[in-house]
């Protein structure tokens, strides 16, 4: 599908049912012995994880712990900025050890952030395998890197803006298109 | 927490006189963020000044500063080079400038400076494209020493606003307090500086109206919800300015017979090194009310917030 822009390919009635069908997708990927964390990369990506932990636990009972990782000191343009951006905490209150992470972000695009968000966590610790859930999968990847699990595949070209809402930071839930 | 889209403005940390209180905010908040990475247990370098390249330039002794400085360089990933003035060729007549000119010709990215001279730090940040962290000019300023009180102080209470913080001692050789009082009065701090009227000058109201001069530190330790102890400094000429230490401790030392009069909840800082016996006794050093090795601690953090924040140049800073 090629959205213009504009469009939303998701509204914000469907975002529940897609996180919904991403947590019985995530159920479904991982082994009974796998001991799950989520990590949502800031700033949507947490708010992502927290409601994915809580439809987890709505059909799993099992409490699975969430952390946020903020990635801008591991990005690979930081030294080449315009002025440093203000990092914001990340909190792993929780060992990686042997764990099966679950990386949340609310956009794959380029697959950088993801790159810098996989040197982070190993800096926490060494998880048993990590894997990535993202609520909009966007083409143009500039790195090896794909989602396990995705809300919803968008195609468009540069020059395009896909951006999640989320009722927690934005007032209301949705997927949107726009140029820049 | 500060905005994502707050940029800070500043090229160089001469001082905290320049910062407004935004800038002061966004420094003890980008502390936090690093103090995550300290506090680690696992990895505690993070890659961002990857590429970049530290001088570490000492005119004058300085351990701890000096250490906390190359610690918060290394888990930043800095390249570092220390630069002794006993070892350069400032033993041989070359003068501040041409040192400066010398150490640009290598294109660093950040110089952190100790130097006795006050000023020295703004003279240099003219003639050099590098961004310049004043880590001491005699006794002008100390900006990261207070940026780390202050960051200890509302790591304790959760605010700056409101707080009676009494300063107490050799107020008139003290940069550390020059910067203290900076950076308490413009984010609402309530100070009281204490001590012998002879070291503590009745001019700097002249410069801070806000706060209050007491001679007295009997009447004024029970109001206080900090208290910041001086180092008598008698190799820069403290003792020139009193009696003698017998004298000077029986009015001005923190002791344990001080401490019951104040709040039960006190806080004591010092910026070290401290003279165990003269301006405070052990008991109060080592007691349960100090927060001096928190103070060390958090001078990390602090510290690679400052190179973190300075790190990236852009168009339109200010000094």
């Amino acid at each position: 599908m090629s959205p213009a822009p504009g469009t939303c390919p998701m509204d914000p009635g469907q975002m529940e049912s897609t996180l919904r069908q991403m947590a019985a997708d995530l159920i479904a990927q991982v082994g009974p012995q796998e001991e799950l964390v989520l990590l949502g990369i800031r700033s949507r990506g947490l708010p992502l994880a927290e409601r994915l932990a809580t439809l987890l636990r709505a059909s799993t009972g099992a409490q699975v712990p969430v952390g946020s990782l903020d990635i801008t000191l591991y990005r690979d343009d930081l030294t080449e900025m315009v002025g440093s951006p203000i990092v914001r905490p990340t909190e792993i209150p929780f060992s990686l050890k042997d764990r099966t992470v679950v990386l949340v972000d609310d956009v794959l695009y380029t697959g950088r952030t993801v790159r810098a968000a996989l040197d982070a966590l190993l800096d926490h610790g060494r998880p048993h395998r990590v894997m990535l859930v993202v609520m909009a999968d966007r083409s143009g990847r500039e790195l090896p890197i794909q989602a396990d699990i995705a809300g919803v595949r968008v195609e468009v070209p540069k020059g395009h803006r896909v951006s999640v809402r989320m009722k927690e930071l934005d007032g209301e839930d949705g997927v949107t298109v726009e140029t820049c | 927490m500060t905005s994502e889209r707050y940029v800070f403005p500043h090229k160089h940390l001469l001082g905290i006189e320049p910062l407004s209180p935004k800038d002061i905010t966004a420094l003890l908040d980008q502390a936090q963020a690093f103090e995550e990475v300290c506090e680690r247990p696992s990895i505690k370098i993070v890659p961002a000044l990857r590429k970049k390249l530290v001088v570490n330039l000492f005119f004058e002794n300085s351990t701890r500063t000096r250490n906390s400085f190359e610690i918060a360089e290394k888990r930043l990933s800095a390249e570092i080079i220390n630069f002794d003035a006993d070892t350069s060729s400032l033993n041989k007549g070359e003068t501040l400038i041409d040192t400066a000119m010398n150490l640009e010709a290598m294109h660093p990215d950040l110089i952190v400076m100790r130097h006795s001279a006050p000023g020295a730090h703004t003279l240099l940040s003219r003639h050099m494209k590098a961004s310049i962290v004043n880590a001491g000019d005699g006794s002008h300023e100390h900006p990261t020493q207070a940026l780390l009180d202050a960051y200890t102080l509302r790591k304790h209470f959760g605010r700056l606003e409101g707080l009676k913080v009494a300063i107490v001692g050799d107020i008139r050789n003290s940069r550390v307090v020059r910067s203290n009082l900076w950076l308490l009065t413009r984010m609402g701090a309530r100070v009281t500086l204490v001590g012998p009227p002879t070291l503590v000058p009745q001019e700097m109201k002249a410069t801070w109206p806000d706060i209050e001069i007491c001679h007295d530190f009997d009447e004024v330790i029970p109001k206080q919800d900090a208290i910041m102890m001086l180092r008598a400094q008698f190799e820069r000429g403290t003792g020139a300015y009193i009696p003698g230490q017998g004298e000077y401790s029986r009015f001005f030392q923190l002791n344990p017979a001080r401490m019951k009069q104040a709040k039960k909840d006190v806080v004591v800082l010092h910026p070290g090194p401290i003279n165990r016996g003269l301006e405070i006794t052990s008991d109060v050093a080592d007691g349960p009310n100090n927060l001096i090795l928190q103070q060390v601690t958090n001078g990390v953090p602090v510290r690679m917030a400052v190179l973190y924040l300075l790190s990236n140049p852009h168009g339109e800073q200010v000094p």
